[in-house]
């Protein structure tokens, strides 16, 4: 009896012994997501940026991911999750998963974390997150070229830094092709509510705009603007299925590179924990093909990214006046420092409208 | 004129969803059944009438079919709540994570595909009249399904027998079980019916509302429409007037930002949860014709215990 319970004891140890050289073999990298990973939008994205890893490194590393995950104390609970279930590599793709995120990584110090859009960093917690405001100054070339009306309509989520700066980078170039170029904001409060999204769609259309922007995930706006005979642009995704004769261009979120690079160097050793913001020029977004429009318009369009991506044309170039009239302070030489466009929280002139909670 | 119009448009569009979800609740809480799982059987509802429509190409079996997925999911809540006697709030809220999982699953297949939505009525002459032509002859069918649904169940609740019965199991389950009604039997229906509506409110928002399927794109709508059951004292006269003037209060948020009114945006977002609050302290404070809860709302029963 007792032989056979050390026979058995030495098999599991055994067994134990195998199955965590195995584990060590492979790098475990772990994902939490905010949407659902069919969303089209912004959790699909890293969805495919977690496909390309699959893709890149094979039997070298095992990837897991949670989607639906609010953002909040239940993210703690997941993450830690992903810690315990042995995850060496964690990537937290949303905003609000910065506090829990940092959290978890100050327990676990072993662990490394890469958190998309937040500024809290640690020594085993790096922050990504791209320039879109890039992306949006080349559609509001486009907007300002497209209507005729001379009113666009914008959707915001959240009047937060990434969102306002994007608001201010499309009315900046906007007014380089019509100084008196309106633009109507509708905060819509969410990330994603596709019923809600698509209300803001018809109010603004139905007020005059006839370019719809967004900032908030799902395709709904540009199947409103695609029944109504209107143009659009897609958000994070590819969105042109939902309006083949609206799309005029779309922000295109291509994590792939970002996420190879730093797998890349786990598996090295020489992961660091960094400060990433890249823009056009580093590939961490790209635009869709421009669509819909006149040659000369795409020409433009074409022109504004090649000038950004070489660094020749930067959208927050000093000065910049904002709605009091007053000019911005400049921090940055040139042009406004990172610090400013990250931080946020003013209209530039030519707004019509109170930022909320200003 | 044009814009009063499409204002009224778009708060029918938004209204509706909620009024059929909350309808099909109000019936499950008068006959004494709290199902919270509102959200997770619409949104199993959206998957399945939207993969019904797209299988298919008919709006009409896409939302039969929504209807026969949210009746499913009711009928898990009633196994577990009636048959089992399990506690009806925990089901419910089960129901509804079970219901978000299971939306993900089944839509999986058809994220990104389209259909084409549901036709409006165009009747030549009437839906041409200014102004009103549009409202009363030109929506979806949805729209007025669900006017005519809940005048039924006015109907069906005040005027006939078996509503009366019904009420009666809501009111109390044990001198209704003693004068020889199918407590279980009675509420098991009615949990059936509020699945049913729920899974058509669910189909609506991809059938017609916005025309294709996310996960996740109820929204917390289903919340919405227990609350509203609440706000309208469990009576249908007042549903009708909460759930549209939710909508109209979300509607008119919108426009009135876009008209740059100086409100802050995220105070405008809550104001259709604060007019509920609001309504519910003044109708506690009402002495009569205030709540009007089932007295044996929630509680479990079980016959000859």
């Amino acid at each position: 009896m007792r032989k056979s319970l050390l026979a058995l004891a030495a098999g599991l140890l055994l067994a134990g012994s195998i199955s965590a050289a195995s584990a060590a073999d492979k790098l475990k990298v772990g994902f939490i997501y905010l949407g659902p990973i069919g969303d089209l939008g912004w959790t699909y994205q890293h969805e495919l940026a977690r496909q390309a890893l699959v893709k890149e490194y094979g039997d070298k590393i095992e990837t897991t991911y949670l989607e639906n995950v609010p953002e909040g104390p239940d993210a703690e609970r997941a993450i830690e999750q992903l810690v315990r279930a042995g995850n060496k590599l964690i990537f937290t793709t949303s905003f609000g998963y910065m506090d829990p995120t940092l959290k978890v990584a100050k327990k676990y110090p072993n662990v490394h974390f890469e958190h998309a859009t937040g500024y809290k960093r640690d020594k085993n917690m790096s922050t990504y997150s791209s320039k879109w405001y890039q992306g949006r100054y080349i559609q509001g070339l486009i907007a300002a070229k497209m209507s005729k009306s001379g009113v666009l309509g914008y959707i915001g989520s959240f009047p937060i830094p990434e969102v306002v700066s994007g608001i201010n980078a499309t009315m900046l170039a906007a007014q380089t092709i019509n100084p008196n170029i309106k633009v109507k904001i509708i905060w819509a409060n969410t990330w994603f509510d596709p019923g809600k999204e698509a209300d803001a769609a018809k109010a603004l259309i139905d007020q005059g705009a006839d370019v719809i922007m967004q900032h908030t995930d799902s395709p709904a706006a540009m199947q409103i603007a695609s029944e109504r005979g209107k143009f659009a642009f897609g958000q994070d995704s590819e969105m042109i299925k939902f309006g083949p004769k609206t799309q005029l261009t779309s922000i295109l979120d291509t994590w792939a590179p970002y996420y190879i690079a730093r797998v890349k160097a786990e598996l090295d050793g020489t992961w660091k924990s960094e400060d990433v913001w890249g823009g056009l020029d580093s590939h961490m977004f790209a635009m869709a093909p421009y669509t819909n429009m006149p040659d000369d318009v795409k020409k433009i369009a074409e022109d504004a990214q090649a000038a950004i991506s070489a660094g020749k044309l930067h959208p927050f170039k000093c000065p910049v006046v904002g709605q009091d009239g007053k000019e911005i302070e400049c921090k940055g030489g040139a042009n406004l420092a990172d610090g400013q466009i990250l931080g946020m929280n003013f209209y530039v002139k030519g707004i019509d409208d109170k930022l909320p909670g200003k | 004129m044009e814009l009063v119009e499409a204002i009224i448009l778009s708060v029918l569009a938004a209204s509706t969803p909620l009024l059929i979800a909350a309808t099909g609740e109000l019936v499950t809480e008068r006959s004494g059944v709290l199902n919270l799982g509102v959200e997770g059987m619409m949104i199993v509802g959206a998957a399945c009438g939207f993969g019904g429509a797209w299988l298919t190409g008919s709006i009409f079996i896409g939302a039969l079919l929504g209807m026969v997925a949210g009746t499913l999911m009711s009928l898990i809540f009633a196994l577990m709540a009636l048959g089992l006697a399990v506690n009806q709030v925990a089901t419910g809220l089960a129901l509804t994570i079970l219901g978000v999982g299971l939306s993900g699953l089944i839509g999986a297949g058809f994220v990104g595909e389209r259909i084409t939505p549901a036709m409006h009525l165009y009747i030549p002459g009437l839906t041409d009249i200014p102004l009103i032509g549009r409202v009363l002859f030109g929506e979806d069918a949805f729209v007025y399904f669900s006017l005519a649904l809940i005048i039924g169940v006015w109907w069906f609740l005040y005027r006939t027998r078996a509503g009366l019965i019904l009420r009666a199991c809501g009111d109390n389950h044990v001198s209704a079980h003693a004068l020889g009604y199918p407590v279980l039997r009675i509420r098991t229906l009615a949990v059936m019916f509020g699945g049913a509506c729920a899974g058509l409110a669910g189909a609506y928002l991809p059938l017609a509302y916005t025309p294709f399927f996310i996960p996740g794109m109820t929204a917390g709508r289903g919340w919405i429409a227990l609350a509203l059951v609440v706000f309208a004292s469990w009576r249908p006269g007042r549903l009708v007037l909460g759930a549209y003037l939710f909508g109209a209060v979300t509607i008119l948020q919108l426009h009135a930002q876009g008209w740059g009114v100086g409100i802050p945006s995220q105070f405008m977002s809550a104001l259709p949860y604060l007019a509920t609050v609001i309504v519910l302290v003044l109708l506690s404070r009402a002495r009569t014709g205030g709540s009007t809860a089932p007295a044996a709302l929630g509680t479990v029963f079980v016959p000859d215990r």
